[in-house]
Formats: structure tokens, C-alpha cells, sequence
């Protein structure tokens, strides 16, 4: 089961939904890890949608296991990465040639969707058009408030910043711009006095 | 439509003017400019905004809203443009038949209800008949930031088509005119079709056009955030009703060509507004008791405001039954 619910936080945090189909004269759809499995859910509901659209899969640590599902919703174009960053051109020069009319749908990660989204706003694209839908890993991007390094993948709280070492606390506070939660030191007028780490959301 | 600003006082500041020019454009439209009776200059506008003219009728105030036309960045005048309403409730007509150069009016502070959005890459603007007037303000502003944009302009024939000479004259390759007298449609659809990503669409005149907009870009995909629209509702005649207001302790007559916001002034009371044409939401009034049916015609409330029978906007809405109690 790749579903996740979020408990309920402060307005600052971003909300995911259920990718749903919608009219539109191109689709966009960036998935990473069991995103993919949004992805088919969506094919079910309408398949002629997936035969127009352009996907960009990053399978992260699920390997092997969606990469022929998705190519046989036979996709007009299926392009599989081994990471976002390395999409990144593919996914800015998709969007350089768009017009009005595309339609973008994200799903898997908060960082992966965080990140494609901030390309669709650069690209003129309000937020509020793009659809979202969480799967798999609940693990955050955050940026250090201190330093300002992003640490991907974070699971526990606190962590320890990549950057600068220091111990921060998981905020739900988060960067559109940036597309990464804030992370603040927990030991700044005790310094030492860190809480043993907990994963997240247990 | 976003949320109105919150005022106590009702309608805008004010500002007397004095009518600098008239200069009839065609057999429906006449241009009206106003300097300020005091020689200052105008507070600055956004353009899309629009100001309430008010009219002095023979004792009678008529209040209506016109778009402003004139560049946002010239601080001496203000001008609109106002298509002449034979079958209307008069405000147009009396613009047309009494308004001469000299006299002397009042103008609302400017309201926008319908700016342009900054952020888009391009803007693409489609005008129906007179639903031209904001559109030169925008154009002058997007001229002078160098920003992109296009105008498709609907009219009914070339005689009809206020400012088409002087758009298509200074902007030959961005404005085009469709004469409805020559079968020329606006092909929305194509000019949908192709936009760069970013582009807002804005769209003035007739209901019909601008429901045809919305619906049309929607199922080309586009999002809600980037059509924009504005429509003025002018108040509608009907059948003469009397309504309770609770606060003021009175009890009000409405005629049958009056709205219920001029009724509510004719008697005394205080009632906050800022278009009075249903769009902008100030004159939002609470029902406190009602037996009988709803006229409802603005387009600030949703379905279920409308269907709940707990709230009216005075401006363009009115009533048929036994008896209406507002919070007013």
C-alpha cells in the first residue's frame, strides 16, 4: 500500500490529491518510485489520456518494478531517469515547448513533486493547476534555515544537516520557492541537548 | 472574484470633477473627460479599474460605473466611454442628452475588479462591442512595461466600432476587428489554441461571450486563474415590493424601476457599495426573515447563498412575496 494520510498541519503545508483526468491539449506527467502506481490507477480511469501524455519516471529505489507496467499503458513518450536532477533538462525543455492547454500531473515523493512544480510555476503555470498525489516514501527535502544546504530524504526528526552538521528540528513550515521544508536548530541555547531522533510520523 | 476590501463607509471616497471634453465617437458612444474641479491631480488608477459616476437627474441620483479608459499614467484626467441605452434605466441616456463640457460631477475613487495579472507572459484580451473601454487602459500600460499582448475585438459593424480606427492605426499587427455585419466571427478556438505557456486571457462585453470564454478555455485545459472576465449588471425592473429593514427600524417601498440599493438610499439608510453591478460583493445583506421568492441576479454569491434565501445584494437582486426582513 503506497497511500499515506497526513495528519493535519499549519496552511504553510502542501495538501496532495488524487490525479484525476482532465481536458486538456498535452499531459505532463512526472512520477518517481510508486508514483507510478498513481499513474496507473489514472490509466484505468482513462487510457486514451496516458496514450497522449509524456512521462518522466524516476524509479528511485523501486528499480525494475513499475518500469514495464507504465510502458505498456503505452504512453506517447516514456523517458526513465535514474534520478531527478538528472530529468531536469529534459523536464525544462518539455515545458519550454508547451503552450496553454498542458496539463501536468505529479506523483510519488514531496520532494520530486515539490521540485517539478517549482519548474511549472517558472514556466508560467499557476500551482493551484497542477495535480498532485502522494505515494510512497514520506520522506522530506529540507533546507537548513542556518547554512541554507538542502538535505534530501530526510526521515527522523531531528536530523543532522549535510551542509553545516548542525541539529535541526522538521518543521511543516514549507518553500514553495524553494520546494523543501524548513529545518531549524534544536540545540541552539542548549547546545547538546538533542532529542534522540524519531522517524517520521510514528 | 476575490474578496472586496472592507469598508465601513458606503461606496468610495469622492472626488469632484469638472467635464473637460465630450466628443461623440459613434451613433451609441461618447467619450466623457473630467479634469478635478480643484486642480490636483487624480489619484493613480491600475488599469481595469472603473469609478461610479454620479448624476445628478432632475433631484433623482443615478449612480453608475464606468470602466476607465484614459492611460493610468496620466494623473490630469480621467475618461470613459458610455454606450448610449435606449431601453435602459436612463443613467446612459442622461449621460448622453444633459452631460455637456464644464459641468460640473462627482466620480467614486477608483475600484479594480478586474486587473491584469503581472505575472502572465503574455496577454491576450477579447472585447465585445463596448467592453473595449478597460482594454486601452491595459494596453497603455502593457505598451509602456513592453509587455506582450493581442486584442481580438468584436463589433457590430465598422461604424459601430468605438476605437477600432485608432487600435488597428497604432497597433496594425496585435489588434484584430471582427465586423458582425460581415459574418466575421471571432475564431476562439485557434487563438486558444497555440498561446505560450502563462498567458492570461481577458474578456469584456456581453454575457453570452463571456460564458462562451470561460467554457471554451476550460475544455482547451486552461486554468481558471488565467481567464479573466468582468461584466456590470445593470439593475433589471420588476414588479414594486416592500421590504422591513430591522437596524433602521423602517419599513421601505421599492419601485418598479428602482433597485432595492437605491430604494434603501432614497430612504436614509446607509448602505455600503462599491460597483452596484453584483460583482463586487459590498452590499452583501443578511435576510433576517422572508416568505416569498428571490430574484437573485448578481454573480458574487454561489448557488447555495442563492438557494439558502440567507443572503441578497441589494444592487441588481429583488424580491417577490409577502414579506422581506433585511439586517440593514
Amino acid at each position: 500500500m503506497s497511500k499515506f494520510q497526513f495528519p493535519e498541519s499549519i496552511r504553510s503545508r502542501p495538501v496532495y490529491g488524487t490525479l484525476e483526468p482532465r481536458p486538456g491539449k498535452a499531459h505532463l506527467m512526472i512520477a518517481d518510485a510508486e508514483g507510478a502506481e498513481a499513474l496507473i490507477d489514472l490509466a484505468a480511469q482513462d487510457a486514451d489520456l496516458i496514450h497522449a501524455a509524456h512521462i518522466i519516471y524516476i524509479p528511485k529505489n523501486t528499480g525494475e518494478t513499475y518500469v514495464e507496467k507504465l510502458r505498456a499503458l503505452a504512453p506517447a513518450q516514456l523517458y526513465v531517469g535514474p534520478s531527478y536532477e538528472a530529468s531536469v533538462p529534459r523536464i525544462r525543455r518539455v515545458l519550454s515547448d508547451a503552450h496553454m492547454g498542458l496539463q501536468i500531473y505529479l506523483a510519488g515523493t514531496e520532494g520530486l513533486m515539490g521540485q517539478a512544480m517549482n519548474e511549472a510555476m517558472h514556466a508560467g503555470i499557476p500551482h493551484s493547476a497542477v495535480q498532485t498525489e502522494h505515494r510512497g516514501s514520506v520522506a522530506r527535502r529540507m533546507q537548513c534555515v542556518h547554512c541554507k544546504g538542502i538535505t534530501e530524504d530526510v526521515m527522523t526528526d531531528p536530523f543532522v544537516c549535510s551542509h553545516c552538521g548542525l541539529n535541526l528540528f522538521v518543521r511543516d513550515h514549507y518553500s514553495r520557492r524553494l520546494a523543501a521544508f524548513q529545518g531549524v536548530c534544536v540545540d541552539a541555547e542548549d547546545p547538546g541537548n538533542v532529542p534522540e531522533p524519531v522517524e517520521l510520523y510514528k | 472574484m476575490s474578496a472586496a476590501p472592507q469598508k465601513t463607509k458606503a461606496g468610495a471616497e469622492k472626488i469632484d470633477v469638472t467635464v473637460s471634453a465630450v466628443v461623440k465617437l459613434n451613433a451609441l458612444v461618447t467619450r466623457f473627460e473630467f479634469t478635478r474641479t480643484d486642480g490636483k491631480e487624480f489619484p493613480p488608477f491600475s488599469a481595469g479599474a472603473h469609478t461610479v459616476v454620479e448624476m445628478n437627474d432632475d433631484g433623482r441620483t443615478r449612480l453608475n460605473p464606468y470602466s476607465l479608459m484614459s492611460d493610468p499614467a496620466d494623473p490630469t484626467i480621467y475618461a470613459i466611454s458610455v454606450r448610449r441605452d435606449d431601453a435602459g434605466r436612463g443613467g446612459s441616456l442622461f449621460m448622453h442628452n444633459n452631460v455637456n463640457v464644464g459641468d460640473r460631477m462627482t466620480l467614486s475613487y477608483p475600484v479594480n475588479l478586474f486587473p491584469l495579472d503581472l505575472r502572465g507572459r503574455k496577454h491576450v484580451f477579447l472585447a465585445g462591442g463596448i467592453g473595449i473601454t478597460p482594454f486601452m487602459a491595459m494596453i497603455a500600460h502593457l505598451e509602456r512595461i513592453s509587455a506582450p499582448w493581442e486584442m481580438h475585438y468584436a463589433c457590430r459593424s465598422k461604424e459601430l466600432g468605438s476605437y477600432v480606427d485608432e487600435l488597428t492605426g497604432k497597433y496594425p499587427s496585435k489588434v484584430h476587428v471582427y465586423f458582425d455585419d460581415q459574418d466575421q466571427k471571432l475564431p476562439l478556438e485557434d487563438l486558444l489554441d497555440g498561446q505560450p505557456l502563462g498567458t492570461h486571457v481577458y474578456v469584456c462585453g456581453p454575457k453570452g461571450m463571456i460564458n462562451w470564454v470561460h467554457s471554451t478555455a476550460a475544455a482547451h485545459g486552461w486554468p481558471e486563474e488565467h481567464v479573466h472576465s468582468e461584466e456590470f449588471l445593470a439593475p433589471q425592473p420588476g414588479k414594486p415590493f416592500e421590504v422591513r429593514l430591522c437596524k433602521s427600524d423602517i419599513t421601505i417601498q421599492v419601485g418598479e424601476n428602482e433597485s432595492l440599493l437605491e430604494a434603501i438610499e432614497r430612504c436614509g439608510v446607509e448602505a455600503p457599495f462599491l460597483c452596484r453591478g453584483g460583482a463586487c460583493g459590498q452590499c452583501e445583506t443578511d435576510v433576517v426573515e422572508a416568505d416569498g421568492t428571490f430574484d437573485h441576479r448578481d454573480h458574487w454569491l454561489d448557488d447555495e447563498e442563492h438557494a439558502s434565501g440567507k443572503k441578497i445584494m441589494p444592487c441588481v437582486s429583488r424580491f417577490v412575496g409577502k414579506t422581506l426582513v433585511l439586517d440593514r
